[in-house]
C-alpha cells in the first residue's frame, strides 16, 4: 500500500473560533468498491465477537466516543438518541447479533470506526471541487439537490457546497457509487480527540481496504 | 418644573458594541461536558439494572448547528435536571437493594419467619437469574413441622 497523504481540510473562523480543536483530515486513495473479500468479512465477524452488552454500556466513558459525545450534545443532538458513528456501530451489533457485510467500503469504515472510535466518512473524489473544510451551511443552501439545511448547522463543504452534515448524512451526489474510482476518507476531531487517533483512522480503513 | 416633567424620553440608546459572549459560551460548553460525563457515569452504574429510567436529554433539534447563548443555557439546565433526577432514581434503587440484601441475611438466618419469601439476584442488583427462595424440607411434611430452608438456584437456565 502507497502512503497515505493527510490533508488538514480548513475550518471557518467563526466555527474555529467557537471549536478551537475541531479539524477534518482527509485522505485520497483509489478505490475499487465492491463485495467485500472473504476476509473482511471473517474480520468483520471477529470484530463482532468482541462486543459484549457491558463493553457497549461502558463505551461511552471512554474517552475518544466520550469526547464524541460531548461534541454532540455542544451541537445540539442527542447522542443518545442519533448515535455517535462507533455507538452506532456497537448498537447495530448488538441488535443483529453480528456485523453484516455491505460492501468493501462500508466495511472498510465499520471496522475503522469501531477499531478507533472516530467518525468517518467517504467521498467520491471526482464528484468533490477544491479543497474540504468545515462550515456553518448558509440560509437556503441545501445537501444534494433536494435535503434543505437549516441555517448554521455544521457541515463538510468543498469549494462550492455542502457534501455532507457533520456526524450525519453525506449528500447523495458526493458519496461513493459502484463507479466510483477515487475516493476522499474524511475524519472528523474534535476536543479531546488527539490527531493520531485521527490518522490511526484513516490509515486502518485504508489498510483494510487494501488488504 | 414643568418642562422638566414632561420632557419626552427617546428611545433607549442600544450599545454601541454587540456584547462579546465568547467566554459565557465557552463557560456554558465546559459545563455541558462536565454534566455529560456525569451523565454517562450514572448511566454506566446503573448497568446491569434494566428497569431504570433513560437518561433522555431531547437534542435541540435541526441537526448539528451552532447553538444560540440561549439554548445552551436552556440544554445545560435540561442536563442538570436529568442528572439529578438519574442520581436520585439510582440513590432510591440503591436502597432498596441494599434492604434486599439484609433480607436474605434474615431468611437464611430464620427461614422459617420468611415462609415462600423468593430474592432475586435482580432485586439486589446483581446479572444473572440466582434466587433464594424459602421452601419447606420434604414438601407438606416440612410444611406441617415448619422445617423451612432457603433454597439457592443454580442459575439461568441453558439455552435450548
Amino acid at each position: 500500500m502507497n502512503e497515505l497523504e493527510l490533508v488538514d481540510g480548513w475550518v471557518e473562523p467563526e466555527l474555529a473560533d467557537e471549536f478551537p480543536q475541531l479539524s477534518l483530515v482527509h485522505a485520497r486513495m483509489e478505490v475499487h468498491p465492491g463485495p467485500s473479500p472473504r476476509e473482511l468479512k471473517q474480520r468483520l465477524r471477529m470484530l463482532a465477537d468482541r462486543y459484549t452488552g457491558g463493553k457497549v454500556v461502558h463505551m461511552r466513558q471512554d474517552p475518544v466516543p466520550w469526547a464524541y459525545r460531548v461534541f454532540s450534545r455542544q451541537v445540539g443532538i442527542d447522542p443518545d438518541t442519533d448515535r455517535t458513528p462507533v455507538e452506532g456501530v456497537a448498537l447495530r451489533r448488538l441488535k443483529q447479533g453480528g456485523l453484516q457485510s455491505e460492501n468493501v467500503v462500508d466495511d472498510a469504515l465499520t471496522i475503522a470506526i469501531a477499531e478507533t472510535g472516530v467518525p468517518l466518512i467517504a467521498l467520491d473524489a471526482d464528484h468533490v471541487d477544491g479543497k474540504l473544510g468545515l462550515r456553518l451551511a448558509r440560509s437556503g443552501e441545501t445537501l444534494g439537490e433536494t435535503r434543505p439545511l437549516s441555517a448554521r448547522q455544521l457541515v463538510i463543504a468543498d469549494g462550492e457546497r455542502p457534501v455532507a452534515v457533520v456526524l450525519g448524512e453525506v449528500g447523495e451526489n458526493a458519496g461513493v457509487t459502484p463507479e466510483t474510482e477515487h475516493m476522499i476518507l474524511c475524519a472528523l476531531g474534535v476536543k479531546g480527540v488527539p490527531r493520531i487517533s485521527l490518522e490511526e483512522a484513516l490509515w486502518c480503513a485504508a489498510e483494510t481496504l487494501y488488504t | 418644573m414643568p418642562d422638566v416633567l414632561t420632557r419626552t424620553v427617546g428611545p433607549p440608546l442600544a450599545p454601541s458594541t454587540l456584547p462579546d459572549e465568547r467566554a459565557a459560551r465557552r463557560t456554558l460548553r465546559d459545563q455541558i461536558a462536565r454534566l455529560e460525563n456525569e451523565l454517562s457515569q450514572l448511566f454506566c452504574s446503573t448497568w446491569p439494572r434494566t428497569n431504570m429510567p433513560r437518561p433522555l436529554v431531547a437534542g435541540r433539534g435541526g441537526g448539528p448547528r451552532l447553538l444560540s447563548l440561549g439554548e445552551l443555557e436552556e440544554l445545560r439546565d435540561d442536563l442538570a435536571d436529568r442528572v439529578a433526577d438519574s442520581r436520585r432514581a439510582l440513590s432510591d434503587r440503591t436502597w432498596v437493594e441494599e434492604q434486599n440484601r439484609r433480607l436474605i441475611e434474615q431468611m437464611l438466618l430464620a427461614p422459617e419467619r420468611y415462609k415462600w419469601v423468593r430474592v432475586s439476584h435482580e432485586d439486589i442488583g446483581e446479572p444473572g437469574c440466582r434466587h433464594w427462595h424459602v421452601r419447606p424440607r420434604w414438601s407438606f411434611i416440612g410444611m406441617l413441622m415448619g422445617w423451612w430452608r432457603v433454597v439457592i438456584s443454580s442459575g439461568c437456565p441453558l439455552a435450548t
